[in-house]
């Protein structure tokens, strides 16, 4: 049996766990309403419409907020202390995840940064992450 | 319900708490029932209600010999037990049984085993999909993802996030049951090890084991028991996030579950903030009493940080908060509900270890999950 921390999908959510095997950050959206929402169900939870379609989000975010943890999972094959994370969507939702492609230090951390998603490996698996965006018009 | 129509009439911890090897969680609880039957002048035959959360109620229910007319095993994370109190409360006001026995126990240091916690972070949940892998099982890299975004907004600085351990430490010297008693101060904390930046050890809970119960029923009948009793006079509760992060909450900083938990509790218990004599807030990690503080309205936003680290909440203060130590220097096992509740209870009594002068009215307000659900509670010496 895999690892307890490795994400179980539902019938639900299996379409997130396809995009992420496809290294592709795939979201929820309801047709009546048009919020993108997360995590994945099948009643959107902003009007309650079960009309939900899926679609490649842009991968574009920022950071919310975070802490550095001293003791993350052995499973993400990571030296030292990791970031975890909380990011907010171009396309609106909040998620948790970690922030690599830079030192997992308050003053690399900055809030607001812009983010891109990312895929890293977890075990057997790889799980949705953000590294730092390219600086706009390239420095 | 009318406030004070029901009232506790039996409570007790179990009889260790802090290190307690070769019991089990279940044992604990068992304990901890007895001991507040005891406190009530009751046995078991005496119960027809019972909540547990932990433990399927079959099992509690047999195990001593209690057969209910009513049960509740609601899971909300570590205030399950005052949700339970709240949902008992009504029950008996709607005539579904009299009195009701609120059992928790948990072995969360020594043996750890618990039968019933099924819905938290179970394979397939939300939480452990999306939240489980990057947090890894820590709660302070769960719990403490709003802190840093509340120090850039509002300037609350590491040394007032530090104050708060350092408060509650200043109660838990004057109470022999507490786990940590030493001094502490502003740069012990901020010299223990970084957990999870910026969460220092010292600002974080302690892993206990401890058990306890609380016996409610109606006004009416609570003259006929050993102890006074400690009236329910108002409740509120909410949930808004899953159990496992905070990445649902609308407002991270704000919590609107909060607030609609606080102005029902004080709403039905008819009160103002300045009826309050006593306040416990669900301390699993410093930052909890800054935004339960905030949340309860005791406070403006951004103010509470300032408040603690000026002793506003310490022995002396105006406002005497987390008395018995806290989940930081007390006990904390897991799931400090109970532990909450039962502090707030020997306040109102009169036989806390650290009493607070003339306590008539006291407000416990506890967190369930990783700000997920909360609930606020509001005791009174008198019925209204």
């Amino acid at each position: 049996m895999a690892h307890p921390l490795v994400p179980v999908p539902t019938p639900e959510t299996q379409p997130y766990w396809d995009g992420v095997a496809a290294r592709e950050l795939r979201l929820p959206r309801c047709r009546a309403c048009g919020e993108a929402f997360f995590p994945p169900t099948p009643v959107c939870p902003n009007c309650t419409a079960r009309d939900i379609e899926w679609f490649t989000a842009s991968g574009d975010a920022t950071l919310y907020s975070y802490v550095i943890s001293a003791r993350p999972s052995k499973l993400w094959n990571h030296e030292g202390p990791m970031s975890v994370a909380l990011v907010a969507l171009a396309e609106g939702p909040m998620l948790v995840s970690t922030i690599r492609g830079c030192d997992q230090t308050p003053e690399a951390l900055q809030l607001d940064m812009p983010l891109r998603a990312a895929f890293a490996p977890f075990d057997e698996v790889e799980l949705l992450v953000f590294e730092p965006a390219e600086p706009a018009g390239g420095a | 319900m009318q406030p004070g129509e029901i009232a506790i009439v039996g409570a007790a911890e179990s009889t260790s708490i802090g290190t307690v090897p070769n019991v089990s969680s279940t044992g604990l609880a068992l304990d901890g029932a007895a001991n507040a039957l005891a406190d009530a002048g009751l046995t078991a035959k005496d119960i027809d209600g019972l909540t547990t959360g932990y433990f399927p109620l079959a099992d509690i229910s047999r195990q001593l010999g209690i057969f209910p007319r009513w049960g509740d095993n609601t899971i909300v994370g570590g205030c399950s037990w005052m949700f339970q109190l709240r949902s008992a409360a009504a029950a008996i006001s709607a005539g579904y049984c009299e009195t009701v026995l609120v059992v928790y126990g948990e072995s969360g240091r020594s043996t750890r085993h618990l039968t019933n916690t099924s819905d938290f972070g179970a394979r397939g949940g939300m939480g452990q999909q999306f939240d489980g892998p990057y947090g890894a099982g820590m709660p302070a890299a769960m719990f403490c993802l709003p802190v840093v975004r509340y120090m850039r907004e509002y300037g609350l600085t590491l040394e007032q996030l530090a104050s708060v351990p350092v408060a509650q430490r200043k109660w838990a010297a004057m109470n022999p049951r507490a786990t940590k008693r030493d001094p502490l101060t502003v740069d012990d904390v901020l010299a223990s090890p970084v957990v999870a930046w910026p969460i220092h050890r010292d600002m974080c809970c302690l892993v206990s084991d401890a058990g306890g119960a609380i016996v409610l029923t109606s006004a009416e009948r609570a003259r006929d028991f050993p102890k006074p009793p400690v009236y329910l006079l108002g409740s509120g509760g909410g949930l808004e996030a899953g159990l496992s992060s905070p990445a649902g909450v609308r407002d991270p900083l704000h919590p609107e579950f909060i607030r609609t938990s606080g102005r029902d509790a004080f709403g039905s218990a008819g009160i103002t903030h300045a009826d309050v004599d006593h306040l416990m807030i669900y301390d699993a990690f410093a930052h909890n009493p800054i935004f339960g503080l905030e949340g309860l309205g005791f406070v403006g936003a951004g103010e509470a940080g300032a408040f603690i680290a000026e002793g506003r909440t310490e022995p002396g203060g105006e406002l005497p908060m987390n008395t018995n130590g806290g989940g930081m220097s007390y006990a904390h096992t897991g799931a400090y509900g109970m532990l909450c509740m039962l502090e707030s209870i020997r306040q109102v009594r009169g036989d806390a270890a650290a009493q607070v002068d003339d306590v008539d009215i006291a407000v416990c307000h506890g967190w369930g999950g990783f700000w997920s659900a909360c609930s606020t509670l509001v005791f009174g010496k008198d019925r209204p």
